[in-house]
């Protein structure tokens, strides 16, 4: 087959399987090629969050969220991993943070990947929560998709108080709150 | 008994040295940090121990396994430990730090930096190490079968105690020894050791190997900075200089080996000039007592050496570290000017298939 001829069949061919021939090798002929052996590995590991991400995953389950700010450039970090990565240094003040935000960027989804995603199509989006430098992952909903935009502000919806867990799926999603968008400028540099 | 000739050694160019080592207190499972949060204080002490200010480092390299605790891209996170930002000359190794210090030892030697930190950390706590091991093995033919590291180094120790090459009393004195000199090193994990005949008196682990044959399993970190020419002499009173270094692999196929001897370590010893000179200390990355004898045959160590007085990997052995260590360890002994000429050694994968074997001197 020749490049040509594969560039005919694209996209089908982009991904197949050559075929292999073993027509040199004398002690093959007649014998059924091997293309594929399974090999199923697995090995359970315990996650160890550390510090920052422990007090992160911990607020979390009283309905608080936690960033870390660093001394040295003030920039507040959520989720907190301990250190401001500008400078290598560790992150010295604990910060809750308010439950309030604007979005920063958004996709529109149209095939969900994963168990818990939400019916599509969804957006997906990035909200810069009032004091934070950088911003948190997380699905919008309760408003049409096609009318989010960025500088939108929006809260979390958080699971029942019963349900609540060191897990940022104690968020459910995020939903838009009555104040007027901020202007896109106020988000350069965060999104 | 060594292989080594000294035709192929060579003095590089550029005369780079060890300024600064830091390393962690190696335990058993830390369980409150997570990676960066470990290493992170390991390398401001490496850096603030020569003043060294952030910007002033031309290159940055690391070694780690994402296999070791089960965090994909884990290395990546711990570039929060350095300051990545404006964007830095920064490298990874998926090996034991010695590697990450070889790839910076080269960059300097071209040209392309006059200074570097280096930097290795483990995990193993999280996950089960003699088992996640057996993953950089063969895929086909060794992996589906999940051998442990420990089953493997027993049968290296088994060809050695039938080919007259060590002896069940010679491996539980080198447990004894290494473990009582780490009573002197703060950082070790094992401290001590019961009497030899205690030790012999116990329960095997794999047979012939006993629990005292076998390093401890660590968590740990370990950060170097290196210099080359004047900026050495600026920032260390006594640089520890890197005058042979050389790495050489044996085949992955320890089933087509002689596990009896590690050739590719006598070729990194002989191309690394240990041979040149008197060698006052060494430090040996041996996590199985019978490798530790394997090691000293293969470098050609007389008697006269002081070998592992940190206690070795028998006394710690953070995955990934434990090679850079050995480097920090026989480097500190020269800056203090304990000693003027070490070698140090590292390894990686299964019964010393890699080595890597640096000379050091004061002068």
């Amino acid at each position: 087959m020749t490049d040509t001829d594969i560039y005919g069949v694209l996209p089908e061919a982009l991904w197949s399987q050559p075929e292999i021939d073993l027509s040199g090798i004398a002690e093959f002929d007649g014998v059924e090629a091997i293309q594929r052996v399974r090999l199923p590995a697995s090995i359970t590991y315990d996650y160890i969050p550390g510090l920052a991400q422990t007090r992160f995953l911990r607020g979390l389950a009283q309905k608080k969220i936690l960033g870390e700010r660093s001394a040295q450039s003030g920039d507040v970090y959520v989720p907190p991993r301990g250190m401001s990565p500008a400078e290598g240094l560790p992150t010295s003040e604990q910060v809750e943070l308010p439950h309030k935000g604007s979005v920063a960027s958004f996709c529109v989804v149209h095939i969900g990947f994963g168990t818990n995603a939400p019916p599509t199509p969804f957006c997906s989006a990035l909200v810069l929560l009032d004091g934070a430098s950088v911003s948190v992952y997380g699905p919008i909903q309760e408003i049409p998709y096609d009318q989010v935009r960025i500088g939108m502000r929006v809260e979390p919806v958080w699971v029942d108080d019963d349900q609540l867990a060191p897990s940022f799926e104690s968020i459910k999603w995020w939903r838009p709150i009555d104040e007027p968008d901020v202007p896109a400028e106020s988000l350069k540099g965060h999104m | 008994m060594t292989a080594a000739t000294s035709a192929s050694f060579q003095r590089a160019p550029r005369d780079v040295a060890i300024v600064s080592v830091a390393q962690s207190r190696h335990e058993r499972a830390i369980v409150d940090r997570n990676e960066v949060e470990l290493i992170q204080p390991v390398i401001q002490q490496a850096l603030e121990q020569v003043g060294v200010q952030k910007g002033e480092i031309d290159f940055t390299c690391s070694g780690s396994s994402d296999y070791l605790a089960g965090q994909a891209f884990s290395f990546v996170m711990t570039l929060d430990a350095v300051g990545a930002w404006p964007p830095i000359a920064e490298s990874h190794v998926e090996m034991d730090g010695a590697w990450a210090l070889y790839e910076a030892w080269v960059k300097i030697q071209s040209g392309h930096a006059d200074t570097a930190l280096i930097y290795s950390y483990g995990k193993s706590s999280p996950g089960d190490l003699p088992h996640v091991l057996s993953r950089q093995l063969d895929p086909y033919y060794y992996q589906p079968l999940w051998p442990d590291a420990v089953a493997l180094a027993g049968i290296q120790a088994r060809q050695m105690l039938d080919a007259g090459k060590i002896t069940p009393e010679r491996m539980a004195e080198i447990a004894f020894v290494s473990r009582e000199a780490a009573r002197t090193n703060p950082n070790a994990q094992l401290q001590g050791s019961a009497p030899v005949a205690e030790l012999l008196a116990a329960d095997y682990l794999s047979d012939p190997l006993r629990r005292h044959d076998c390093a401890p399993i660590s968590d740990g970190g370990v950060a170097v900075v290196l210099a080359a020419g004047d900026r050495a002499k600026r920032w260390a009173d006594r640089p520890a200089w890197i005058r042979g270094i050389d790495h050489r692999i044996d085949s992955h196929n320890f089933g087509a080996r002689d596990l009896t001897v590690a050739p590719s370590a006598a070729l990194a010893a002989a191309n690394a000039g240990v041979a040149f000179d008197k060698v006052d200390v060494a430090e040996l990355h041996a996590p199985f007592t019978p490798q530790h004898q394997l090691l000293v045959d293969a470098l050609g160590l007389g008697d006269d050496v002081s070998v592992n007085p940190s206690g070795g990997a028998l006394a710690a052995n953070p995955m990934m570290a434990a090679g850079l260590i050995r480097l920090g360890e026989v480097a500190n002994r020269i800056m203090s000017g304990e000693v003027d000429r070490g070698v140090a050694h590292a390894t990686s994968g299964h019964l010393l298939q890699q080595n890597l074997v640096a000379v050091l001197e004061g002068a």
